[in-house]
C-alpha cells in the first residue's frame, strides 16, 4: 500500500466529465511522471491528488485515510503542490517567498521558528537561489523564478510534493536545469515527487514511474524503458514514430516520423 | 527581518515596516494633540498633554475631555477601520480600486442611512443601524454577482462594485427628490461625512465593534497574504481558501459598516491608506497595521486641516475628497505609465 493513492475517481468541472473509475498508485520514493495529450486530464488527476479538485466519486487517499477528511494544514506537512497559476505578489522578495512555504508548520503566536529559517536556508541553498535572496521576484529571469518557487515547495519539507508542468515557459537549458534539480531532490532527499510534464522525452529521461494519460483513463504505467514503445505513443497521442535509446542515457527516445524529407 | 523568540512566542518582523508604523503611531499622535488644541480656546500642547495625564485645570479639562477629544477618538478609529477595511478589499480583489467606497458598499450604507432620515424620520442611532444594514445587504448582493460563474475574481468584484455604486447613487438620489427640504439637508450632509459635534456617545459603538473586529482582522492577516499567492497555492499550503475569503470579507465589510454609520461615508480613507502605507513600508505583504494607522493619520490630519485652513467647521469628508481626488489621478496616471 502506497501513502499517496486514489480509487474510483470520478472528476468532473461542472458538467463535463473528465475522470470515470481511475485508480493511480504512486509508488513510495519514486519520481512519478504522467503524461498524455493536451485535454487528457493530467492536470486534473494532480488537483485532485492535492485536494484541491474534490472528487464526485472515488477518493485520494494519504497514508490510508481519505485526503478530505484529515485537517487541510496537517496534510500540508505531508503533501506539497507547485501549481502552474501561482502568482508573486508585487515587490516580495525570493526570501519571502520562499518563506511562505513554511506556513503550515506555523501558527499564530510561533510565526517564525528556528526551524523555519533553517528549512528555508536549505531550500534556497538546494535550488541554487541563496545569492538572489533579497532580489524581487518579478525582476528574475524566468529559469531563476521557477527555482525559487521550487524552494518554496521545498521550505514546505513535505515527504511528497506534486509538480504542476515545472517547465512551461522555459527555454530547453531552463527546462533540463528544473528537471536536473528534481532529479537531485528525489535522489539526495529521498522525496516522493509526482511531476505533470508535456515533452515525452524529458519524462522518459527523468522518470523512475511513468503514468500516460489518454481521455481520461491510465493507458499505461511503469518504468519508462519497459513501458514507452512506439506503438504506446502512437495509441496515446496519435503520433507515428520510432522509439530508439537515448544516446546520453539509454532510456527511450522518441523520435517523431518525417512526412516530408527535405533535401540535405 | 528580525526574528524575535520569547517563551511559546515567535514573530519575524521586517525593521522598515516596524519602523514606518512607529513613526504613523508618533505623527498620529502628534496630529491629534495638535487638533484637540485647536478651535475656539487654543491650548498649548503643554495643557493638552496635561489634560491627558489628568492635571488639567478643570476650563481646560472640560474643553478636552467633553469637547474636542471624542472627536479626534472618532477620527481616529473611523480611519482606522477604514484603513484596515480598504486593505482587506484591495488584497482579496487584488486590485487598488478594490476599496469599499469605489465597489458600492459605502454607497449601500449611504441608502440605508438615507431610507432611515427620509421615510423613518430615525434618530441619530437609528441611522447608524440603517447604515450598516445597507452596507451589509449592499456587500452580500456584490459578493454573490461577482461570485458567479465560480471562484472570486479581483476584476468582477470592482466592476459588479461600481455597477451597483451608481445604481445605488440614482437610488439614492431619487430618495432626496421625494424629500422635504430639512429632510434632504440633512442627507445631504450626512452623505458627506463628518466628525463635527461628535460625542463620547458615538465613539463608545465604534471602540465597542472595533475591539471585536480589529483583533479578526489581524488573525486572518497570515491566511489574507497567503491567498495572494493564488488559491491553488494557498490551499496546497494548508489555507482554506473561500472560508478564509468570507471571514476576511465579512470582518472588512463590518468594519466599513460600523465606520460609516458613525461618521457618515468619508471618502478615500479606505482607498489610499493601505497604498500609501504599502508604499511607505515596501512590504509586500498587506500590512494591516499600517493601513490601519496610515488610515487614522489621514482622517486625523484631514480634520485638522479642514479646521485650521477655514476656521469654519468644514466637514472632513470635503478634506479626504479633495486630497483623494488627487491621489486617484496620480494612481491611475502611474497606472498607465507602467502598463
Amino acid at each position: 500500500m502506497t501513502r499517496l493513492r486514489a480509487e474510483e475517481l470520478e472528476l468532473a468541472y461542472d458538467e463535463r466529465v473528465v475522470t470515470e473509475r481511475l485508480g493511480i498508485e504512486i509508488p513510495d520514493g519514486s519520481f512519478t511522471i504522467i503524461v498524455g495529450p493536451n485535454a487528457c486530464g493530467k492536470t486534473t488527476l494532480l488537483r485532485a491528488l492535492a485536494r484541491l479538485l474534490k472528487p464526485r466519486r472515488g477518493g485520494v487517499y494519504l497514508d490510508g485515510e481519505l485526503i478530505t477528511s484529515q485537517p487541510s494544514k496537517e496534510v500540508a506537512r505531508r503533501l506539497g503542490l507547485l501549481p502552474q497559476s501561482a502568482i508573486a505578489p508585487d515587490g516580495i522578495t525570493a526570501a519571502d517567498l520562499v518563506a511562505r512555504g513554511r506556513y503550515p508548520h506555523q501558527r499564530l503566536l510561533r510565526q517564525w521558528s528556528r526551524d523555519d529559517e533553517r528549512a528555508v536556508a536549505e531550500a534556497m541553498a538546494a535550488t541554487g537561489v541563496s545569492d538572489l535572496a533579497n532580489r524581487i521576484v518579478d525582476e528574475l529571469s524566468g529559469g531563476q523564478r521557477q527555482r525559487v518557487w521550487l524552494a518554496m515547495a521545498l521550505a514546505q519539507e513535505t515527504p511528497i510534493m506534486l509538480l504542476d508542468e515545472p517547465t512551461t515557459f522555459l527555454d530547453i537549458a531552463h527546462q533540463v536545469e528544473v528537471l536536473d534539480l528534481c532529479a537531485d531532490l528525489h535522489a539526495e532527499q529521498g522525496r516522493t515527487l509526482v511531476a505533470v510534464l508535456h515533452d515525452l522525452n524529458h519524462a522518459c529521461r527523468y522518470a523512475t514511474h511513468l503514468v500516460a494519460m489518454r481521455d481520461g483513463a491510465i493507458v499505461a504505467q511503469g518504468e519508462p524503458s519497459d513501458t514507452v514503445s512506439a506503438e504506446l505513443v502512437e495509441e496515446v497521442f496519435g503520433l507515428p514514430c520510432r522509439v530508439i535509446d537515448d544516446p546520453e542515457t539509454g532510456t527511450p527516445l522518441v523520435v517523431p516520423n518525417a512526412r516530408r524529407v527535405r533535401a540535405p | 527581518m528580525t526574528a524575535i523568540a520569547l517563551r511559546g512566542l515567535s514573530l519575524r518582523v521586517r525593521r522598515r515596516s516596524a519602523a514606518v508604523c512607529a513613526a504613523l503611531v508618533v505623527a498620529t499622535f502628534a496630529a491629534s494633540v495638535l487638533s484637540v488644541g485647536t478651535g475656539d480656546f487654543p491650548l498649548s500642547v503643554g495643557e493638552v498633554l496635561a489634560v491627558l495625564a489628568g492635571q488639567g485645570d478643570p476650563a481646560a479639562t472640560f474643553i478636552v475631555e467633553t469637547l474636542r477629544l471624542p472627536r479626534v477618538l472618532t477620527a481616529l478609529l473611523v480611519g482606522g477601520a477604514f484603513g484596515i477595511a480598504g486593505a482587506i478589499f484591495q488584497s482579496v480583489s487584488r486590485n487598488p480600486l478594490g476599496s469599499p467606497d469605489i465597489i458600492g458598499f459605502t454607497m449601500g450604507s449611504v441608502t440605508g442611512a438615507f431610507v432611515v432620515i427620509l421615510w423613518l424620520d430615525g434618530t441619530t442611532f437609528q441611522i447608524a443601524l440603517g447604515a450598516v444594514c445597507g452596507g451589509m445587504v449592499t456587500a452580500i448582493a456584490v459578493y454573490l454577482l461577482a461570485l458567479q460563474g465560480g471562484g472570486l475574481q479581483g476584476y468582477r468584484l470592482v466592476l459588479v462594485g461600481i455597477g451597483a455604486s451608481a445604481m445605488l447613487l440614482a437610488v439614492n438620489d431619487y430618495l432626496i427628490t421625494r424629500a422635504t427640504r430639512d429632510d434632504a439637508f440633512q442627507a445631504a450632509h450626512w452623505m458627506i461625512g463628518s466628525v463635527n459635534g461628535r460625542g463620547w456617545e458615538h465613539v463608545w459603538p465604534v471602540a465597542a465593534a472595533l475591539a471585536v473586529l480589529v483583533p479578526a482582522a489581524l488573525m486572518l492577516a497570515r491566511p489574507l497574504a497567503m491567498l495572494e499567492l493564488g488559491d491553488d497555492a494557498a490551499r496546497a499550503l494548508g489555507v482554506p481558501a473561500e472560508r478564509s475569503r468570507l471571514a476576511l470579507v465579512f470582518v472588512a465589510v463590518g468594519l466599513t459598516a460600523v465606520a460609516t454609520a458613525s461618521t457618515g461615508p468619508i471618502a478615500f480613507v479606505a482607498l489610499a491608506a493601505p497604498q500609501i502605507a504599502r508604499r511607505l513600508t515596501r512590504a509586500a505583504a498587506p500590512g494591516l497595521v499600517s493601513a490601519g494607522l496610515m488610515g487614522a493619520l489621514l482622517l486625523v490630519a484631514s480634520d485638522l486641516i479642514a479646521q485650521r485652513l477655514l476656521s469654519v467647521d468644514l466637514p472632513v469628508g470635503i478634506m479626504t475628497g479633495a486630497l483623494g481626488g488627487i491621489y486617484l489621478g496620480w494612481l491611475l496616471f502611474s497606472g498607465w505609465g507602467r502598463t
